[in-house]
């Protein structure tokens, strides 16, 4: 799928520095509630596209994504907590030890294929927050009860909000990830990890160093979710085991699923989904319940479920994918030169 | 404007009448949540997961508010009911109680549920001085003014409770070896400190001490461990449904030690029934509420009251579940609290208004508890009566025990 337009690139981030600082004219519109969901948003795409580095880009499925994410919260608030970090300085680390940790699992699960390695992954998931409840280690974790931290405070006596000041760091923080990863896949480390993605034999032949370039895939994959993870550590201003569950890993998968697998654009386009989903899934019940009259109970599973099922036949390269094959009927329906011209462009850019 | 004497008139009156509603809006005093028209509530509940038993007080609370808006309102006003289920979950607490708080921008929070839903909340909602009013836990920590001046409890505390259970034991059972399971999480935790604090130097009497998840889906296995360890009273801090599980475990294995329950389980439709009534004979148990099944209350007028209003508001509910009754009774004292608010609906005074109650009589209470409040006194209620199971439904002994909590 060829790569954003630029100047759209542009003129979307321009859109999101500049909207918020809206705020006080529109206080309803770009309100805190809004912001602080847009934080999620942006977080849970973060979360998505690590997801996507593994899955999309080099071919690995991970049903425990939802495992690095937990590390990296988990990560995050102990240091926060326990020794007083700055929010900003866990961040880094949290990166370091979802890396190592990714790495780690990646090792044994090179000799792991298809739905041997989804069911390993799916054992990780699992047996996290578990662990995250150990007796053993409540006085670090907090145990059931978790751990309640603060929202990072605005810096130097900017005139922001908590929320405003939240987003723009989610949002900066987004942007480098998101080049980052756009650099190391238009590098050829990201052919190599495409290349074990599409042919994983030819590849091997060819002289790519495959069990380095998987694992590291992992762990490169692992420290993006658990950066995502750390980042919501500061947003939500609160960890406990049960908001780690092996159901987080689904939604990160749908979201994948959804946006557009091997998309980066796609990852954002997911984020946001199952974010938005979550959120609504609630008022969509309670409508259907009291407004609609049905005795339906719809929870956030149902919502997901519906959708997905209506996605897949509509748009089954996700979003992204859906949009792209749009533009490029409405180009081939200008005439048959249109059509040539469009064949052409994709052959070029591939 | 060519200024003859109707635009004279017209804007003198105008003004006159502008001038006029102002005065009578100074009077009156909101915050977000109150109008003229409404008072938003928030309210988080249990519906579904594992304390789901406790969904019926949601139910029952969404109930008499909309009985107090068929009888007009709260001096004039309509209560707009907001109640949302967190599965007894902390994380989706959290998530609730910020859409209630930001987005339906609710007046207060009553009677929210759980010791680690509401701890979860805790620090939020005090940093966004929102009133937590009568939490539907009785963790100590809920009275605690000075650092959390938002939250109010309104229960009887759970600590007091198991220090009145300690001493219970001390004084009636020879060479007691205690047996203790326990929720592993603050509520369960605020009980065993009080039983260790109640036991004083005789702790050394409780032989196992064990504890379970609130995700898990049974303890028979933490069952089976307290009868191998030759207990003879068995202590069960455990909400409803392992409350059940657990004694009828311990029937089952044929383990018969003096079982002392904690309140939050003392219910004879979500506990005791479950756990099958012959094997529950002589449970004890702390008490403030009137049961439904216990038969004195069978002609008292406030029960009689309240039986109709279970017929007119909760047709398909169960008449022997003290949930209701409980409900019943936090919702009264609410509304008490609003009216006592007149038209000076901000957040400050109705803290204000929560901690100046003055032996006020709720009903459903047991003749001899009221509900006092003070700015240096945040637990409404703070006595309570023994009473041991015997045949289908429970017997009070004893006195009200008057306490004063830390």
């Amino acid at each position: 799928m060829p790569a954003f337009p630029k100047t759209w690139l542009w003129g979307l981030l321009a859109a999101a520095f500049l909207i918020p600082l809206l705020r006080p004219l529109l206080p309803d519109l770009v309100s805190d509630y809004r912001l602080f969901l847009v934080s999620t948003m942006i977080i849970a795409s973060i979360a998505v596209l690590g997801l996507n580095l593994l899955t999309g880009f080099n071919g690995q499925i991970s049903l425990g994504h939802s495992a690095f994410y937990a590390v990296g919260a988990y990560t995050a608030a102990i240091l926060m907590d326990k020794l007083d970090m700055p929010y900003y300085a866990t961040l880094p680390i949290a990166a370091v030890v979802c890396f190592i940790v990714g790495y780690l699992f990646g090792l044994p699960a090179l000799k792991l294929e298809g739905h041997y390695l989804a069911l390993a992954t799916f054992a990780l998931a699992l047996s996290v927050p578990q662990i995250l409840k150990y007796k053993w280690l409540e006085d670090l974790t907090g145990g059931v009860q978790g751990i309640v931290l603060s929202k990072p405070e605005v810096p130097f006596g900017l005139p922001l909000t908590e929320d405003q000041w939240l987003y723009y760091y989610c949002l900066v923080i987004m942007v480098l990830l998101y080049w980052a990863a756009a650099n190391i896949l238009n590098s050829r480390s990201g052919r190599a990890m495409m290349a074990i993605r599409d042919q994983y034999l030819a590849a091997d032949t060819m002289g790519i160093d495959t069990s380095l370039y998987k694992t590291v895939t992992f762990g490169i994959s692992a420290a993006y979710t658990g950066i995502a993870g750390a980042l919501s550590a500061s947003a939500i201003a609160f960890v406990a085991p049960d908001s780690f569950n092996f159901f987080l890993s689904i939604k990160f998968l749908i979201g994948l699923v959804v946006g557009g697998v091997g998309s980066l654009a796609g990852s954002v386009v997911g984020g946001i989904f199952y974010v938005l989903v979550d959120n609504s899934a609630q008022a969509l019940s309670t409508f259907v319940k009291n407004d609609l009259g049905l005795p339906f109970d719809l929870s956030a599973y149902t919502v997901f479920g519906i959708l997905l099922i209506v996605l897949m036949y509509l748009m089954p390269m996700g979003v992204v994918g859906g949009v792209y094959y749009l533009a490029r009927s409405m180009r081939t329906m200008r005439g048959p030169q249109a059509k040539e011209q469009a064949t052409l462009k994709q052959r070029v850019s591939g | 404007m060519k200024t003859n004497r109707r635009t004279f008139v017209g804007g003198l009156s105008a003004a006159a009448m502008l001038s006029g509603s102002r005065v009578a809006f100074a009077q009156k005093k909101y915050d977000d949540g109150a109008t003229d028209k409404e008072i938003k509530i928030g309210h988080t509940n249990p519906y579904s997961g594992p304390a789901s038993s406790y969904g019926v007080i949601g139910k029952a609370e969404q109930a008499y508010w909309k009985g107090v808006n068929d009888r007009g309102g709260i001096n004039g006003r309509m209560i707009n009911f907001i109640s949302l289920d967190d599965g007894y979950s902390p994380p989706k607490t959290v998530e609730m109680v910020r859409q209630l708080v930001e987005q339906d921008k609710v007046l207060c929070l009553f009677n929210t549920l759980g010791t680690p839903t509401n701890t979860a909340i805790h620090k939020y909602v005090n940093q966004k001085k929102i009133p937590h009013l009568f939490v539907a836990t009785g963790a100590s920590k809920w009275g605690h003014y000075k650092e959390f001046p938002w939250t109010m409890g309104y229960q009887p505390d759970y600590h007091t409770e198991a220090v009145i259970y300690a001493k219970h034991i001390l004084a009636n059972i020879k060479d007691a070896k205690i047996a203790v399971l326990m929720q592993n999480d603050d509520y369960g935790k605020d009980y065993w400190e009080g039983f260790k604090d109640g036991l004083g130097k005789e702790v050394s009497r409780v032989v196992k001490h064990v504890t379970y998840e609130v995700t898990d889906p049974t303890v028979d296995s933490q069952v089976i461990q307290l009868k191998d360890s030759g207990a003879n009273v068995f202590f069960n801090i455990s909400i409803p449904k392992f409350a059940a599980q657990s004694m009828r475990k311990a029937a089952n294995i044929d383990w018969k030690p003096a079982i002392y329950l904690n309140n939050v389980s003392g219910q004879v439709t979500t506990t005791m029934k479950p756990a099958g009534f012959e094997n529950v004979q002589g449970v004890i148990t702390a008490a403030w509420l009137k049961d439904p099944t216990d038969h004195q209350w069978d002609n008292d007028e406030e029960m009689k009251t309240w039986r109709e209003w279970m017929a007119k508001y909760n047709p398909n509910g169960n008449l022997g579940d003290v949930n209701y009754v409980y409900a019943y009774s936090v919702c009264y004292l609410m509304e008490q609290t609003l009216k006592k608010c007149g038209d000076n609906l901000t957040r400050e005074n109705l803290m204000h208004q929560a901690a100046s109650h003055q032996k006020l009589r709720v009903p459903g209470l047991l003749p001899g508890i009221t509900v006092s409040t003070g700015p240096t006194d945040y637990y409404p209620v703070q006595a309570l009566q023994l009473q041991r199971f015997k045949g289908e439904t429970w017997e009070l002994f004893g006195d009200i025990m008057h306490a004063e909590s830390s």
